[in-house]
């Protein structure tokens, strides 16, 4: 649909009103941004916390191990474990949310369940991260319950167990939704003529239906697990500093250290990492499998 | 298997709710520490509203996602029209910048803002960390939302409308107006509302681009957290949770309607 008889002078303009305020502001509060923090990342902390130049690799290697002192793999731990944690609170979420999605789609009352899955998860992400600690922490509504049993308290929070929780409670939506959208979509009958040719249920699940329904599911998957990669205020809220995990690496440096440059490196770390994983997405599943990630 | 489908859709459900209803009727609920019920009070949305303080955090919560959801719905909508009708340099990396807000994890967006805006300020003395900052950082993300979210209105246009109105003599502004906006109107919608509750529960951006002054509701429940757990933030809790949830029912009504 490009008029493109039009002058260039016209054309100009309508893209001058139209794509060019909107990319202004992208290029200037985000990729111009991004590229501060890429220099910033080569540069060193300075008294009272100043970036300093010369330009330097040493906050890559210290994240990855390699100080004046020798090898040391501590946030490189960290970062395992967040990978980890990730993966664990993916799974998790699978687990849980697979079964609804079909459950929503086979519902009568399809409309009325989606909403009552989709309605917490608007309401404020504090808040329900919040009422987990009401729940977990010494007189909570757990041990308050175990107590009623005579049961001797529960050390819930701070705990990974909380984290895990409260994490894999806030991202299941995420999983839900794309994935609701793919069972929506799938095809039955290939169900049915697998069944006929004397496959038994779960053969039949596995290859005639599962397939289908794969590329919902790994918009999901890529829905929790970058977030949860990403988090910092699930695990400083209910790890309590008990849990370390790679966003509270990042936000410490830029909150109490104050080392602009070291935190700034382990943010490129993450975004790397993200956007590694994105790539090898979209060469598979293209533009519209982007899409799927809105 | 039917039946444990419906086991498993109860449990998750309840799953889903029970931390919703705990902090409802722990706000209800007189012992000031623990869950123990004491009996029915509003003592702590009494005192709630009688809190100064609150009342200009809420304010500054509005102001910001009001704010930002009027910059971001105008300049994404234009921007996703502009994809979508024009061809020029550079419209792939448009494209693909538009994903990056929707799936880098936030907290590496705020704090590339925080760093820019303290290198700005060294520099030229603007952008002191204020509601402005906040409202800067959320367009940045709620303007790739809407654009997106328009984009798909748009791709199921049919192409033909457009046309038939330059055939019958319409300039470009005069199909957008009678034309186009209408049509892709629903969408619009949709994606400001989008735009405006993701601001509203936008903690981890507004955290790295706030300054004094300019709390924000989610700010101060974090910071009430971390002093440990009270009634009044029950009762806070509470009121945001109704007006949440009234808030996205009253948007598919709305929605529904068009």
């Amino acid at each position: 649909m490009d008029r493109s008889a039009a002058s260039p002078l016209r054309r100009l303009f309508r893209l001058l009103v139209t794509v060019w305020p909107g990319a202004l502001w992208l290029f200037v509060f985000m990729v111009v941004p991004a590229f501060f923090m890429l220099v910033a990342s080569f540069l060193q902390r300075g008294p009272h916390g100043t970036l300093v130049g010369p330009l330097t690799l040493a906050n890559y290697l210290r994240f990855f191990g390699l100080t004046e002192t020798g090898f040391d793999p501590l946030y490189l731990l960290i970062l395992a474990r967040s990978v980890f944690f990730a993966l664990v609170v993916t799974l998790l979420t699978l687990l849980l949310g697979y079964p609804l999605a079909f459950a929503i789609a086979q519902s009568r009352h399809k409309e009325a369940l989606l909403l009552l899955v989709v309605l917490p998860f608007w309401t404020n992400f504090l808040i329900r991260i919040y009422a987990w600690i009401v729940i977990f922490q010494k007189k909570g509504v757990v041990n308050a319950f175990l107590g009623m049993f005579g049961l001797e308290p529960l050390a819930l929070y701070p705990s990974w167990f909380a984290v895990y929780t409260a994490t894999v409670y806030t991202y299941l939506p995420f999983l839900v939704l794309p994935v609701y959208t793919a069972v929506e979509r799938v095809d039955w009958t290939l169900h049915e003529a697998a069944q006929d040719l004397g496959a038994g249920r779960f053969r039949s699940f596995l290859h005639a239906v599962w397939p289908q329904t794969l590329p919902g599911v790994v918009a999901g998957v890529l829905l929790v697990f970058i977030p949860a990669l990403g988090t910092f205020v699930i695990s400083d809220l209910l790890g309590a500093g008990r849990v370390i995990l790679i966003g509270n690496v990042i936000q410490q440096q830029f909150g109490v250290v104050r080392d602009w440059a070291f935190g700034s490196a382990a943010a490129y770390v993450l975004m790397g990492l993200v956007l590694l994983g994105l790539w090898l997405y979209a060469r598979r599943a293209g533009e519209e499998g982007l899409d799927r990630l809105v | 298997m039917r039946l444990l489908l419906r086991i498993h859709t109860l449990l998750v459900l309840v799953f889903l709710y029970l931390p919703i209803a705990v902090i409802v009727v722990l706000s209800f609920n007189q012992s000031r520490f623990g869950v123990q019920w004491r009996g029915f009070t509003t003592a702590w949305y009494e005192k709630l509203f009688h809190n100064p303080r609150i009342a200009l955090y809420a304010e500054n919560t509005l102001v910001v996602a009001l704010v930002s959801t009027l910059i971001a719905t105008v300049l994404g909508t234009l921007l996703a029209l502009g994809l979508y009708r024009y061809r020029f340099r550079g419209k792939g990396l448009l494209r693909f910048l538009l994903y990056v807000p929707v799936v880098i994890p936030d907290i590496v967006m705020g704090v590339a803002l925080l760093l820019f805006f303290a290198w700005i300020r060294e520099a030229t003395g603007f952008f002191r960390l204020s509601l402005l900052t906040i409202i800067l950082g959320h367009v940045t993300y709620q303007l790739a939302y809407v654009a997106l979210v328009v984009r798909s209105r748009l791709a199921s246009l049919d192409p033909a409308l457009e046309e038939a109105a330059a055939d019958l003599g319409a300039g470009g502004f005069a199909t957008f107006r009678y034309v186009t906006f209408p049509l892709i109107w629903p969408g619009v919608l949709a994606g400001a509302l989008l735009a405006f509750s993701l601001s509203l529960d936008d903690f981890v951006i507004t955290f790295f681009t706030a300054g004094p002054g300019s709390t924000t509701l989610p700010l101060y429940i974090f910071g009430s957290v971390k002093r440990g757990v009270t009634p009044e933030i029950h009762a806070l809790s509470s009121i945001l949770i109704a007006a949440s949830m009234a808030g996205v029912l009253l948007g598919r009504a709305l929605l529904r309607r068009r």
